[in-house]
């Protein structure tokens, strides 16, 4: 079996047993699991990397140019973030939902296969700006996939205090507050990587395709998404939008940045589709 | 050596026979001499409080060491025996153990998961200490029983949410607000619960607490009591936008505060969650502003509701708790059993030489024929032969003595070679 083959089926179990790990401490509230689960999820992560780091090294340019790549990079972005979040907030919850995307990611790019990653880019896409690109985009999804879960989560305990019937969830969950501070959190800097993701993303198309801006499907549904979340760092600033809206309008923009990531590459053509890294 | 419990509970006897049995604290310590004197009694631990007494004792005859305590108990507060008994329970051995544990841990209380318990078992202690009547069994046994108290108010979640309303509130806050250090508490109107909540409010940390009374100078006197600023009455639903609590009690037969005016504050607050808290009955605040956006709001029979399912939560955790007594039972159990091991090696190898030697007697009586060095070898083979019959024998209680195992072979040695109990617990047996 290849290295990278290991390092990759590797890196998937160590996130299923920081998965198990996380529920336990959820359901459980066992202080031991709680350790044991941080530590799980950032061996998972220095394996990841090191996946990644073999991938890059073996194929000469950042492992992004197909869906089961995407998808792994994506998750790594997402852990990677998440674990330099539990140095302030200490959520078991978010953990096993962090954890429990690693594993679904790269479970579903292994099964997916995808196309055979392409040896040789085009050269057009040899460009130092590409990986920067992506990174930067991809940091900005990971955090908004974060105020996505505490979207969600916020939803979950505000429906418990206004309907005042406690499920063994409340108990779990942190405060309304402190999931509303995530969401303020992962918006100021989620908002500022989206945008530099966009502008180095068009620098880049002008370098590599001769424009800045073509509506190519993919720029047209990120502009969508940025201007979403541009309304929501205005709302939050300015009329005092917080609180239940935000949460709202955390998951409808993740969703939005879901469709605009993979919606995007796998149904409409372009030059940013995975299909059109294929033969050049 | 056995742990024996014998007592009564709010679970087995009415307030009537209670405080009929309860020790006045002057009177324990006389008391516990009084047990200790009982012949079957080595060590002896009381336990009295409105809710439980509890006599805890060591004995090596731990039916005899029953019947007298109970007789004590009965002759101690002039009451029959067919009184008392049917209240009584009684707890040998590990069940004396577990019992002793689950009652520390706060698992045999009134209400699961209260703290006052643990404090009145340690006071129980020291009195006793300070009598003598703790030995080296129930030091290590109440020394444990704490310990693993401890264990299961940090391991389980068995006393950590509030279990009173005005508790309750202050947990509901923090669940809202996270952190309370920097919020502000209305109070309108006033009243014990209302007064109560604020001052848990206070003690968690709210930075300023504002008062409204429809009599300003009530509002004036609370207000100095928390340390606070008094509200004119007209004026407050001006300033309602700036409490992030609002506690209300007031003698108001309609409606204070509606909806509206609410959700123009929170709204004023730019949507900065209100949790109010309303007293009062009849209701001071419209109950349809808790549909309002950012709005919380909670009355008497909601705040019951958050005690009973934060008690729902408790009775979770006792089974956690259950486990963790369990594990500790059998430590300790095993520690007990090692205690008897030495002895007995010590009385195995006695009796089995004095039978060496007796026999060892007999035959070289009848052997008058040998010489000194055939006589040595014949004592060599004999106390060689004893060796090697009692040598696996001794391996494994000799287990018994670091707890891998063999103690349970104790009593089995005492009873199939017929040895003394061990002595050390000062008092004369005559009956071997």
């Amino acid at each position: 079996m290849s290295t990278d083959l290991l390092l990759y089926q590797g890196t998937l179990l160590v996130y299923l047993a920081a998965t198990v790990l996380y529920l336990v401490d959820v359901i459980r509230q066992r202080p031991q699991a709680g350790l044991m689960s941080r530590l799980a999820l950032l061996a998972g992560f220095v394996l990841h990397s090191a996946t990644l780091l073999t991938l890059l090294l073996a194929l000469g340019y950042t492992p992004v140019t197909n869906l089961p790549q995407a998808l792994g990079f994506f998750a790594w972005a997402v852990v990677g973030v998440f674990l330099l979040f539990q140095l302030r907030y200490r959520l078991a919850v978010l953990g096993a939902f962090v954890a429990g995307l690693g594993c679904i990611l790269l479970a579903v790019g292994e099964l997916l296969g995808g196309s055979s990653p392409v040896r040789q880019l085009p050269p057009i896409l040899h460009h130092w700006l590409f990986p920067v690109h992506v990174v930067l985009a991809f940091l900005g999804d990971a955090m908004f996939a974060l105020a996505f879960a505490a979207g969600i989560m916020y939803l979950v305990q505000e429906r418990m205090l206004k309907s005042k019937s406690f499920n063994a969830l409340y108990y779990r969950l942190p405060s309304l507050d402190q999931l509303d501070r995530i969401n303020y959190a992962c918006l100021t800097w989620g908002f500022p990587l989206l945008t530099l993701g966009m502008i180095t993303g068009s620098i880049w198309a002008d370098i590599a395709w001769g424009s800045y801006w073509n509506w190519d499907p993919k720029q047209t549904w990120g502009l969508v998404t940025w201007l979403l979340y541009a309304a929501m760092l205005h709302g939050r600033l300015t009329v005092g939008w917080r609180g239940r809206r935000a949460a709202i309008f955390a998951i409808i923009g993740f969703l939005a940045l879901m469709f605009s990531f993979l919606g995007v590459n796998l149904l409409m053509h372009g030059q940013h589709a995975f299909s059109s890294f294929q033969g050049g | 050596m056995e742990i024996l419990v014998v007592g009564l509970s709010h679970k087995t006897a009415p307030v009537e026979i209670r405080e009929r049995v309860a020790f006045q604290p002057a009177a324990i310590e006389a008391a516990l001499h009084a047990l200790t004197a009982l012949p079957a009694v080595a060590e002896a631990l009381i336990l009295s409080t409105c809710n439980r007494v509890e006599l805890v004792a060591c004995s090596r005859h731990p039916e005899q060491a029953e019947a007298e305590i109970g007789h004590f108990l009965a002759d101690h507060h002039a009451l029959s025996q067919a009184e008392l008994t049917p209240h009584l329970y009684v707890h040998h051995g590990a069940d004396a153990i577990r019992h002793l544990y689950r009652v520390a841990s706060s698992l045999d209380s009134m209400v699961l998961g209260e703290p006052q318990i643990l404090g009145q078992l340690k006071g129980a202690y020291n009195t006793a200490v300070e009598a003598r009547t703790v030995g080296l069994i129930l030091n290590r046994c109440l020394h444990k029983a704490f310990s693993v108290a401890k264990r299961v108010r940090t391991e389980t979640a068995i006393a950590s949410s509030a279990v009173s309303v005005s508790f309750a509130a202050v947990e509901l806050a923090r669940k809202i607000f996270d952190d309370l250090s920097g919020k502000t508490v209305l109070l309108i109107g006033a009243g014990e619960m209302c007064e109560l909540a604020a001052r848990h409010f206070v003690t968690a940390g709210v930075a300023k607490v504002l008062v409204t009374n429809r009599t300003f100078a009530r509002a004036e006197r609370l207000a100095q009591e928390f340390d606070g600023d008094p509200v004119p009455f007209e004026d407050f639903r001006r300033e309602l936008h700036r409490a992030d609590i609002v506690l209300s009690s007031t003698g108001a037969t309609g409606i204070l505060l509606t909806a509206g005016e609410i959700r123009a504050a929170v709204k004023q607050r730019r949507y900065r969650p209100m949790f109010l808290i309303d007293i009062a009955v009849p209701r001071d605040i419209d109950p349809k502003a808790n549909d309002a956006e950012g709005v919380y709001l909670y009355d008497v029979d909601d705040l019951q509701g958050v005690v009973q399912a934060n008690l729902k939560e408790r009775q979770k955790e006792v089974v956690k708790a259950e486990a963790i007594i369990d594990a500790e039972i059998g430590q300790f159990a095993t520690w007990l059993d090692s205690l008897e091991v030495v002895p007995t090696i010590k009385a195995l190898r006695e009796r089995f030489d004095l039978i060496r030697r007796g026999e060892l007697e007999r035959s070289l009586a009848g052997l008058k024929q040998l010489g000194e060095r055939e006589r040595e070898a014949v004592e060599a083979f004999s106390l060689a032969l004893m060796n090697k019959f009692l040598h696996r024998p001794m391996t494994v209680l000799k287990q018994g003595q670091d707890g891998s195992g063999g103690s349970e072979y104790v009593d089995a040695v005492r009873a199939l070679f017929d040895l003394a109990p061990p002595g050390g617990d000062g008092k004369s047996h005559d009956e071997e």
